[in-house]
């Protein structure tokens, strides 16, 4: 049986903002299967009680003195941008006009 | 075109290792800007064939290197490695200079800052040539899921150079590097080194700052050395480890002496050292040339006098099932940045779209296939119903992967086993079916998930291709792969590739 179907590889594309076309679709739903049945391997290793690692260096809460250090000046950082406007990043819009 | 009349020719200069470079740099024989001049003509004149290059910064390297010679000539007090070229992997911010990680999504970036590798390298007076080619944010083992096309392996030009720092590794063997700077989250250094006859070293995790290489698995990305020879490897390693409060990973202690270790190894004695043999890792699923090949590297070890014990880690065999699971999880968090807002491509903007759409136009555009199946198996891996049995299982499994760790290194110094199961393959030979792909990280993962230091050497060849022997270490003793590596490039010395 296969662990992952075309419906929600679909919707994996959509939650990891990817507008896949319908070719890689079809593509991509037979090698996320092939992946997914190999890496469910994981489950076969009794792990009930074990404690998760999530990092291998066991540091917590790392801070540095509250001192004042230099940074990027503004025309830097939007040096780089797609389309910086008045010292912003310009974006698309995100809420729907008002009828 | 040496400036010392009888002085070292151009082809000399690029055939010898970087310490050997420093010494006559140091000693006014040569001057940086010649070994510099004579490695950018060496590009010029073979990397059109090899393709180990996304950028060559030929003006910046040449004002690097002369400002070496100009402190050189001030009497300044100079590094052990400085004046000496060295190319660094695209996943690493340089100010100013291209940095793309192989992706088109970043095509025609040029960071506003250095990553802290970077700083390292300048501040010891090292001069960056430019930057390598690599698999997209260096997801893969070939380099053929570059954006910009694959790198070919000077050993043959038909064949794969590794990945994901499959152009730092080719540059070493195509001669156009002394030095290359990599970046291993699943075995991206040691692998490009084992299958081209080179020296690649992977620091333990938080030995090596973070700060500026561009994210793929936050919890396993460690920049390191690659070379032609172990001291190299260990000299650039000094170089670039130790603490760094930019990056909240970065290990607050001394950086194991390395350098000392690999001088120590050079005498070839190893009397005293016990090396575990990985028993899960000495059949299933590698080539019997690598396995015969690492079987005479470990019998060359016992003959220097190290003694060899058999040691079980059971759970190494699911440590590649828990990679590709922790991986593109944090990958998918990770690459979450990159949606057309503060840098790099926005596709899509034509003001009838929203937000939304431009992202999602923006990075189906962007992005190639391998990262894309990455991101949406950790989004997978991640979501509500299956965390338990991916995520956080994979998590589980690393807990007990470290513990093999721990255990076998209450019995041995160091464990060894092959680097990859398989020699440089055909280009095009396993993009097909990308699990095909991640097999070549069988055994290089483990080291990854425990976060210890790793380094790939050179043992031999099978069917004419090299074959590296994969030497592990606990964490925060770097030094002691060190000494096994160089004391074995004593009796194997690194093979020589075809000339191109």
């Amino acid at each position: 049986m296969a662990a992952i179907s075309r419906e929600e590889v679909a919707h994996l594309a959509r939650l990891s903002r990817l507008a896949v076309t319908d070719k890689e679709l079809d593509t991509f739903a037979g090698q996320l299967d092939v992946i997914l049945q190999a890496v469910a391997r994981v489950g076969e290793v009794a792990a009930a009680d074990i404690p998760p690692t999530s990092h291998s260096v066991p540091l917590t809460n790392v801070l540095r003195d509250d001192v004042v250090i230099p940074c990027l000046s503004p025309q830097d950082v939007l040096a780089g941008a797609p389309d910086p406007q008045d010292g912003r990043f310009r974006v698309p819009r995100i809420l729907e006009e008002e009828a | 075109m040496s400036g010392v009349p009888g002085g070292p020719s151009v082809s000399e200069l690029i055939h010898k290792p970087a310490a050997e470079l420093a010494a006559l740099i140091a000693a006014g024989e040569v001057s940086s800007v010649e070994v510099t001049r004579a490695h950018l003509d060496r590009i010029a004149a073979v990397d059109q064939r090899v393709h180990a290059f996304l950028h060559v910064d030929a003006e910046g390297a040449l004002a690097a290197a002369a400002d070496v010679d100009a402190r050189r000539a001030d009497g300044a007090a100079l590094g052990p490695l400085a004046g000496v070229p060295v190319a660094v992997k695209d996943v690493l911010t340089t100010k100013g200079v291209p940095t793309t990680c192989g992706s088109k999504i970043l095509e025609g970036w040029r960071p506003p800052y250095d990553s802290t590798i970077v700083t390292r390298l300048r501040a010891a007076g090292l001069v960056i040539l430019g930057k390598t080619n690599m698999d997209e944010f260096a997801m893969g083992s070939s380099t053929e899921y570059s954006a910009f096309g694959p790198t070919f392996n000077p050993w043959d030009l038909t064949r794969i150079p590794g990945g994901s720092g499959g152009g730092s590794a080719a540059s070493l063997v195509a001669y156009e590097a002394p030095l290359a700077i990599g970046s291993d989250t699943g075995g991206s250094i040691r692998q490009p080194g084992a299958v081209t006859g080179t020296v690649g070293a992977k620091p333990t995790y938080g030995g090596t700052s973070r700060y500026g290489l561009v994210a793929f698995s936050s919890s396993l990305d460690t920049p390191g050395p690659c070379a032609r020879t172990v001291l190299d490897a260990a000299l650039l390693h000094a170089v670039i480890a130790g603490h760094d409060p930019a990056d909240s990973t970065s290990i607050p202690a001394p950086v194991p002496p390395v350098v000392a270790a690999a001088r120590q190894g050079a005498t070839g004695d190893l009397s005293g050292v016990r090396i575990g043999v990985v028993r899960e890792f000495g059949g299933e699923g590698a080539e019997p040339g690598v396995l015969a090949a690492v079987r005479e590297g470990i019998e060359a070890l016992v003959k220097l006098g190290a003694e060899p014990v058999e040691v079980s880690c059971p759970h190494f065999t699911y440590a590649l099932p828990a990679y590709y699971l922790i991986a593109p999880s944090e990958c998918s968090s990770n690459l979450a940045r990159f949606d057309g807002v503060r840098y790099g491509l926005r596709v899509g903007d034509d003001g009838t779209r929203s937000l939304e759409e431009v992202m999602s136009l923006t990075r189906e555009a962007g992005f190639g296939p391998e990262v894309k199946r990455r991101i949406m198996i950790g989004t997978y891996a991640l979501s509500a119903g299956y965390y338990d049995a991916y995520y956080g299982q994979a998590q589980k499994v690393r807990t007990l992967i470290t513990r093999d760790f721990t255990a076998a290194f209450e019995q041995v110094d160091v464990l060894v086993a092959p680097t990859t199961p398989f020699v440089a393959f055909p280009i095009g030979s396993r993009t097909s079916d990308p699990y095909q792909m991640y097999l070549a990280d069988l055994f290089t993962i483990p080291s990854n998930l425990y976060g210890g230091p790793a380094v790939s050497v050179p043992c031999g060849l099978s069917e004419g291709l090299p074959v590296g022997l994969q030497i592990m270490a606990p964490t925060m003793a770097d030094d002691r792969m060190y000494r096994v590596a160089a004391a074995l490039e004593t009796v194997v010395p690194a093979p020589v590739p075809p000339g191109l």
